[in-house]
């Protein structure tokens, strides 16, 4: 049975293929068409990548989806971070452990849209925080900043996507050798020295788990950014979704291209970085 | 023996009153249909089109008129047009805008209507055959639905410029759009497009995030300011569009939106929340806003209205029977308790007569005249819309219909727009 393992593979193959490689390879196809309106003209035309690279619009929307990765990314590493060092080592009871893990789990029970939405009513000129503010005398005209604006579009972001940085950050943390820091105890080292030397290094095959799902969940989104953008802020996922609504999929295809490959190149640097196979 | 005969007969005549009711019920006896009774049951004809006109008031009325099921399924206006174009054979009946239609129609996937066959066809309102309302009046810019309501023959796709008896569409529902304001948060008479762009509603304005109609309320703004003249709103040129997006991203830039929204929802919430006190909005969301209370106007403004219209096509699939029920189902769409239905929800429906026998003349009065109403003025579920005394904005069905200064549209440069609409978007 020297093709066994190749039949124990196949079903994997079958998926990966059917619903992974055969659309990929459709997209790239579609991305060389020519299209009018409504209709698609089987081609091979380089207008639609031409129309993507060469104008300042595209470059300024991915200079902008770029701006809201990082700044999703550096708060969540923040946020994510010490919430699973809490976890992992504050925490020593192994049931409450996996009771506070459930707790921060229990606003994903909501739909990620109704997350989402919530802060509207929330944050809005007449909303509650600027009532609050206002009432407390701190500042007596409404901030317009918090909604329709940036600031609002990272902060859904980060709100929807911590969590994805906590769980896998926390996974790493929590099998970590207590020994080792004991050892570095025994070595003289200090809890911030501890957290340095030996708890950040170790944990970073989780924290760069983390930065994959972050990555790739902000760089493909179009909802947040146009609902918390109040529609004035573009993102890439947004383009594209702006050109499917107009029919012109060669586009969008086009644009999807470009996109899977800057993500594809940021996760393969990433990778080069930080060994995460010890982790899987 | 006896006593089971009696049974016997009463079952009999329970049946036999039951079919007779379920003849009259399926419309048999109405006149309608052109189809067997017991036929027509069996058949389901799919519609799609966006939430203003796919009502399943409709549906329910249509299978107790004509007997036959109507699956509707609404979608927004981006899907519709990509379900029309893409998949041809998902639907029957395409509920679609004229703009869409001079995309949808030359691409093959709808077939024309013979006008021999539509019962009302001569009392349709003129905008939709002729394009004018009026023998004098003037014919707006933009996609109008006359240029795009007839084809050359029963196989073309080729828009006629004359009403040829091959007709693309049968009109459903239409209306004009303006500017939405609050009120009593704008504090002062609003008058023109321009006041969109005052700054003395810098951050409070709103503009639709849907590029080839977006582009067209800037146009209303940009000609109000006296900016440009363009030759056709609803077909710039490259130079149009650079200047008209040119002057929205200036806007942008200068702080003067608060957001740009895209679905109906989005916009309600904008104005009733005071986030937003002048924006462009479609009729119904005007209602919803004062639905809850907060005063709303859908301003009428000199420059005219921005209109736009929908109606049936019906697929190229179609054929024996359930084209006919098709028919049946336009005529009967035109044959008054549909127009007076979608009248009622402020549009305006095709065949103006046979609607107005279905309302009552205070009804008709308020939502086609302009007159003050007698009565409180309910929607079709029988909530109250306005209070008796109230009257429409913009006024009477030809104040508001004879002031459109141009339809919705699709643009020849339209590949250009949408680049230049991400332009403004990113900026």
């Amino acid at each position: 049975m020297r093709g066994a393992p190749y039949l124990l593979a196949a079903p994997l193959w079958l998926v990966l293929g059917g619903f992974l490689l055969v659309p990929m390879a459709a997209i790239v196809v579609v991305s060389f068409f020519d299209y009018d309106s409504v209709r698609l003209i089987p081609d091979v035309v380089l207008t639609n990548y031409a129309d993507v690279l060469l104008s300042p619009v595209t470059w300024l929307t991915y200079l902008n989806t770029l701006k809201y990765t990082a700044l999703v990314w550096v708060l969540t590493v923040a946020v994510g971070v010490p919430v699973a060092l809490f976890l992992a080592f504050c925490v020593q009871s192994a049931m409450l452990q996996s009771v506070l893990f459930l707790v921060c789990t229990v606003p994903f029970l909501t739909s990620n849209v109704i997350r989402m939405i919530s802060w509207v009513p929330f944050l809005g000129r007449e909303g509650l925080f600027n009532g609050a503010l206002m009432g407390a005398g701190l500042i007596d005209r409404p901030l317009d900043v918090l909604l329709f604006s940036d600031f609002a579009v990272v902060l859904a972001f980060v709100h929807l996507y911590a969590l994805f940085m906590v769980v896998p950050v926390f996974n790493t943390m929590v099998r970590i050798d207590r020994r080792l820091i004991e050892a570095a105890v025994d070595a003289g080292a200090g809890p911030l020295a501890v957290l340095r030397e030996v708890i950040l290094p170790l944990s970073k095959p989780g924290i760069a788990i983390g930065s994959v799902f972050i990555i790739t969940l902000v760089m493909g989104d179009f909802t947040t950014v146009r609902l918390m953008g109040g529609g004035q802020r573009a993102s890439v996922g947004l383009m594209i979704s702006n050109q499917i609504a107009l029919l012109q999929y060669p586009a969008a295809c086009a644009n999807a291209v470009v996109l899977l490959l800057l993500v594809l190149l940021m996760i393969t640097a990433l990778l080069r970085v930080v060994d995460i196979r010890r982790e899987l | 023996m006896a006593n089971t005969k009696t049974i016997n007969r009463r079952a009999a005549l329970k049946t036999g009153l039951g079919l007779a009711g379920a003849a009259a019920g399926s419309g048999a006896i109405t006149g309608f249909p052109t189809i067997w009774a017991q036929n027509i049951r069996n058949i389901t004809l799919r519609q799609f089109g966006t939430g203003v006109s796919n009502l399943n008031a409709l549906a329910d009325k249509v299978k107790q008129d004509l007997g036959f099921t109507l699956a509707m399924t609404a979608l927004d206006s981006d899907a519709v047009s990509q379900k029309a174009v893409t998949q041809p054979r998902s639907y029957d009946i395409a509920d679609i805008e004229y703009w869409i239609c001079k995309k949808i129609f030359p691409a093959g996937v709808l077939q024309p209507m013979d006008v021999k066959r539509i019962k009302n066809y001569d009392k349709i309102v003129p905008i939709f055959t002729t394009g004018r309302l009026a023998p004098e009046s003037r014919i707006a810019q933009g996609t109008a639905p006359h240029t795009v309501s007839f084809v050359e023959g029963p196989t073309s796709t080729k828009f006629a410029a004359q009403p040829s008896g091959w007709m693309t569409l049968i009109p459903t529902i239409y209306n004009a759009d303006t500017l939405g304001i609050r009120p009593d948060l704008v504090g002062r008479p609003i008058r023109n497009w321009r006041d969109l762009v005052d700054p003395a509603f810098k951050g409070r304005a709103s503009i639709l995030n849907i590029p080839s109609i977006g582009i067209m309320d800037a146009a209303m703004v940009m000609e109000s300011l006296g900016r440009i003249k363009y030759g056709d709103k609803g077909n710039m040129t490259r130079d149009e569009i650079e200047k008209t997006t040119a002057f929205l991203i200036e806007s942008k830039r200068a702080g003067q939106f608060r957001a740009f929204w895209k679905s109906f929802d989005e916009s309600v919430n904008l104005m009733a929340s005071g986030e937003v006190v002048i924006q462009s909005m479609w009729s119904p969301a005007v209602t919803a806003v004062r639905s809850r209370g907060i005063a709303c106007t859908y301003q009428p403004l000199e420059e005219g209205y921005r209109a736009w219209g929908g109606g049936l096509g019906l697929s190229k699939n179609l054929s024996g029977m359930e084209l006919d029920a098709a028919y049946d189902y336009i005529n009967w769409y035109l044959s008054g308790w549909a127009g007076a239905y979608l009248n009622r929800q402020g549009y305006y429906s095709a065949v103006l007569e046979t609607a107005k026998e279905n309302m009552t003349p205070d009804e008709w009065g308020f939502w086609m005249e302009g007159k003050p109403a007698q009565s409180d003025i309910k929607s079709p579920d029988g909530k109250v819309l306005e209070k008796a005394g109230a009257v429409r904005d913009g006024g009477s069905f030809s104040e508001r219909m004879g002031q459109v200064a141009c339809w919705n549209s699709v643009m020849t440069e339209d590949r250009f727009l949408v680049q230049k609409w991400n332009e403004f978007v990113a900026a």
